[in-house]
């Protein structure tokens, strides 16, 4: 089945990022396909490389990141949303004159409408948030 | 911003988005997030209606004001709704009963029949939690929020 992941949730304030994380692994070894997952409202804070959490707990950055770069998965982060918290890759940082950037590797920064095509085009959207 | 995007998939693909409102106005961003997903999805051409039950009955609530609380009053964006292509936005009946609101209480949001040489109609349809349980049942897609 193809599937589509709609993450609504910020790591470790809400269990959503795990679950949706875990379920995508699942899925994919299970030979299912994942067309896209989308980060949405604090979910975004998913996608940045400068969390560091403590050491004898998970990683949710480097988990997905590196499930994106075994599976080739599509990990986008919704600009809008991104751009309210502060997640920010070279181009956008740029171009609102921020010293920085933040994006982590295997997420990409991109439009709402990449949510609406993944229920156009997945078998099931899931829905991980509160 | 980059957010409006030509769909890259087949544009014969046409779904039914319900987006599932329950929360209030302006404690948690969500409803305004909400309705960005919406406005968006009009470019896609998608059958895309509303649902407010819960606490999400107060974001149609009438005469709001953020001026006290520091935050931009988005409400009127619903009313524009009816030119997004957006023709049914459902209020479960119970909710509004459970706070004391009554249909009276929430904002006028029309839309133009074009079949009708373009009366203005009412978008809000109230139904009860049975009549919506069976219309969440029908959609392809259940946005949460």
């Amino acid at each position: 089945m193809k599937f589509g992941i709609l993450v609504n949730e910020g790591p470790y304030t809400h269990q959503a990022s795990d679950s949706a994380y875990q379920f995508v692994k699942a899925a994919l070894e299970r030979g299912h396909e994942i067309f896209r997952v989308f980060f949405y409202h604090d979910g975004v804070n998913n996608g940045t490389r400068l969390m560091v959490p403590p050491q004898d707990d998970r990683n949710l950055q480097q988990a997905w990141s590196q499930l994106a770069e075994k599976h080739q998965l599509d990990l986008v982060v919704c600009i809008a949303a991104a751009q309210r918290r502060g997640v920010l890759d070279a181009g956008e940082a740029k171009r609102h004159g921020k010293d920085a950037d933040n994006i982590a590797p295997g997420f990409r920064i991109s439009g709402l409408g990449q949510l609406i095509e993944a229920g156009m085009v997945a078998d099931r959207l899931v829905v991980f948030g509160d | 911003m980059a957010d409006v995007q030509a769909p890259r998939v087949d544009a014969s693909v046409k779904k039914r988005f319900l987006c599932v409102n329950r929360k209030t106005p302006y404690g948690t961003i969500y409803a305004l997030e909400a309705l960005e997903v919406v406005l968006i999805s009009a470019a896609f051409e998608q059958d895309v209606s509303l649902a407010f039950l819960d606490d999400g009955v107060f974001q149609l609530a009438k005469g709001q004001s953020t001026a006290g609380i520091g935050m931009k009053n988005f409400s009127p964006t619903y009313k524009a709704l009816g030119d997004y292509d957006v023709r049914k936005i459902y209020v479960e009946k119970e909710s509004l009963d459970e706070r004391g609101l009554a249909p009276a209480d929430l904002m006028e949001i029309t839309y133009e029949d074009e079949a009708e040489g373009f009366a203005e109609k009412p978008l809000i349809r109230i139904v009860s939690r049975a009549e919506l349980s069976e219309i969440m049942a029908q959609q392809d897609i259940l946005l949460n929020f």
